[in-house]
């Protein structure tokens, strides 16, 4: 037997005594009320006793998540003033520090086989999102926190498995018709536009500066002047888009059109090819991954444009229009359940491009292994 | 000379032909109004008469540059700043919670950065989650956190504030932690043949060779944080600030109010990031780089 230096897992095990002396609050006498603190007792000597080896981080990270769930099931069951008492935020403390001593070893395992290596590489961000709900639901359940200032996780996930079919209208009218065509024609027109800046040197003095300057404004103001033009359907919400992606896509890609070397344009020079074939051979394949960058930045600049805009009018469809209406009747968790749908949307869209950029820039440094 | 010729002949024709091409969107834009006018008053109305009409409209679908000038020279001039009509009460208001919550924000990036390069847990597992969080429109929810801080009685600056420091804080540590970590290997080795300690390593050769990814990313922050700014006072039932000026006109078709404050905050945004800029020229003097 060895005792852990780590202070992490010392003082998990000095919490979860009190655990098992202190009633974890209410008068709720069945196996859960018992059995927690046991386990979590267990867990915490785990750390505590046993070198810190694969086996035994799994064994702890296993009983510190069934000690998590019934945290929460003791907490449903709990009458709720006057709430958990002391020996159960003991308990609370005692398995978030149990994992983070998990997390903190998993981190600093030199792995061989690098299938296991990925594997643990997605599984820290994994279990750092999920205690973050975790410790959410807990803490806003456990104080009483008004449901106003912020839901717990469980009453949102609730909120949209209700309400389905009002959430997908809302992301069909705002991603799907305005900020995808948006996107699509302020890259595609901003692609272009730099395509010409590049062969007008004149223009590329004069009009970059501009271009970098307007990327720093804030354009979102934009919105109302194009709900007035456009009438307040989604025509009007893409033109903002439109707007707000023409710019990045502009300075980036002229940046990427810059960025062959002079060797290789020599070199395409000596083949005697022409304008056209350095660009399409030479010049646009060495932008790819600024022209990618922008794309990035623009995934996201379009899903906020879309949303903010409208605000400044809209039908009575869409997830702006849901936002500030459900705020306005104080329903807190149907705009969090929107927030989920866009923070979703926003992460697959950059996830979707990030995939492509690595079958299109294979060659790059960064991708290669 | 060549200042002269490489920039400012071109820049200035661009900015020209952007005057002019306003001129006559302006003129398209607004000469339907004019002739429908005059429809209804069953006569017709020659073409210089209508050109100069379209320049003058109370309501223009599209002001004229000249009006929106004159509107920002009223409104920051004649009227006195403390006065509700006066721009620079509005954008003084935007200034004030742009300023703080980027203040707040770099600090926190900052701060985060420093943690992520010295702790390899933190890195391995909070660094996906900055990342996946650019992903998400914060903005878009700026209204919402206004709307419920003011239900649990949290009302002034600090609200609007906060929405500029959550925006803020990601370029700062994304950039700051790229920053941390661009000195060489091989000044690293020589500050470990030195013997010196984590805290000697920092402010010897990570802090400064971070600079120029802090500037860079203090750019980007400051303009985020206005956006933040402005987006944060639409909903707070247009009392005061940029944001509100927008809503209101957009609500009483003050399309020449509108304008005015978009070029307002655009100049803003200018100012503040050129000097970010002169900031960070300064910096890079005093710490030896020459140009």
């Amino acid at each position: 037997m060895r005792l852990s230096r780590s202070p992490l897992a010392i003082a998990a095990f000095l919490l979860a005594v009190p655990g098992l002396l202190i009633s974890s609050g209410g008068d709720v006498l069945d196996t859960l009320t018992y059995s927690t603190p046991v386990i979590l007792f267990v867990a915490a000597a785990v750390a505590m006793f046993t070198s810190v080896s694969i086996p035994s981080l799994i064994v702890v990270l296993a009983l510190v998540h069934v000690v998590a769930f019934c945290l929460i099931g003791l907490l449903h069951a709990m009458p709720q003033p006057p709430g958990p008492s002391l020996g159960y935020w003991c308990m609370v403390i005692s398995s978030w520090l149990l994992a983070w001593f998990s997390v903190q070893n998993l981190a600093g395992l030199k792995l061989t086989s690098p299938q296991a290596q990925r594997l643990v590489n997605l599984a820290l961000p994994v279990l750092f999102g999920a205690w973050l709900l975790l410790l959410w639901e807990i803490i806003v359940r456990g104080f009483g926190v008004p449901s106003i200032l912020l839901p717990p996780p469980s009453m949102i996930a609730e909120r949209i498995s209700g309400s389905v079919p009002t959430l997908w209208a809302d992301f069909q009218q705002t991603y799907l018709k305005a900020a995808i065509a948006g996107y699509v024609i302020g890259c595609g027109s901003g692609f272009l536009a730099a395509i010409i800046v590049d062969r007008v040197p004149f223009l590329r003095r004069g009009l970059l500066p501009i271009g970098n300057l307007v990327a720093a404004l804030p354009v979102v103001g934009i919105a109302p002047i194009m709900v007035m033009w456009f009438g307040s359907y989604w025509e009007s919400k893409a033109a903002v888009v439109v707007i707000m992606t023409f710019f990045p896509m502009l300075v980036n890609t002229v940046a990427g059109l810059a960025a062959s070397g002079a060797m290789e344009r020599d070199l395409m020079q000596t083949y005697g090819s022409s304008y056209g074939q350095t660009l399409l051979k030479l010049r646009l394949p060495a932008a790819m991954p600024f022209i990618f960058n922008a794309l990035k930045i623009n995934s996201t600049l379009a899903l906020i444009g879309a949303i903010v805009a409208e605000f400044f009018g809209s039908p009575i469809v869409g997830m702006g229009f849901r936002i500030s209406a459900e705020v306005g009747r104080m329903n807190v968790d149907m705009v969090w359940a929107e927030i989920f749908v866009a923070a979703l949307a926003g992460s697959l869209s950059y996830g979707l491009i990030t995939l492509i950029e690595r079958a299109v820039t294979f060659w790059h440094p960064s991708y290669r292994t | 000379m060549n200042f002269i010729r490489n920039s400012v002949v071109p820049v200035g024709t661009v900015l020209l032909a952007i005057l002019a091409l306003w001129y006559a969107f302006a003129i398209i834009l607004n000469a339907p109004f004019e002739r429908d006018q005059a429809a209804r008053a069953n006569t017709t109305i020659a073409t210089g008469q209508l050109i100069a009409n379209t320049m003058a409209q109370e309501r223009p679908v599209l002001p004229a540059p000249h009006q929106v000038a004159e509107e920002i020279r009223k409104t920051v001039f004649d009227i006195s700043p403390t006065s509700k009509r006066s721009l620079v009460y509005h954008g003084g208001v935007t200034l004030s919670s742009t300023l703080l919550g980027f203040g707040l924000g770099t600090l926190l990036g900052i701060l985060l950065a420093i943690a992520i390069v010295h702790s390899r847990t933190l890195d391995k597992s909070l660094m996906p989650w900055i990342i996946t969080s650019q992903t998400v429109p914060i903005l878009a929810i700026a209204p919402m956190i206004i709307v419920v801080l003011n239900a649990v009685n949290i009302t002034g600056l600090l609200p609007k504030a906060m929405i500029s420091t959550y925006l803020s804080f990601f370029p700062v540590a994304v950039g700051m932690v790229k920053g941390l970590r661009s000195p060489e290997i091989m000044h690293l080795d020589l500050m470990h043949t030195y013997n010196a300690s984590k805290a000697q390593v920092f402010w010897k050769l990570r802090w400064p060779a971070s600079m120029p990814y802090l500037f860079t990313s203090m750019k980007i922050a400051v303009a985020i944080s206005l956006v933040g700014a402005i987006v944060g006072e639409l909903p707070t039932g247009a009392v005061a600030g940029i944001g509100a000026r927008l809503l209101a006109g957009s609500y009483y078709g003050q399309t020449v109010q509108i304008w005015a404050a978009l070029i307002a905050a655009a100049l803003m945004a200018a100012i503040l990031v050129s000097l970010i800029g002169l900031v960070a020229t300064l910096v890079n003097r005093r710490m030896g780089v020459r140009p």
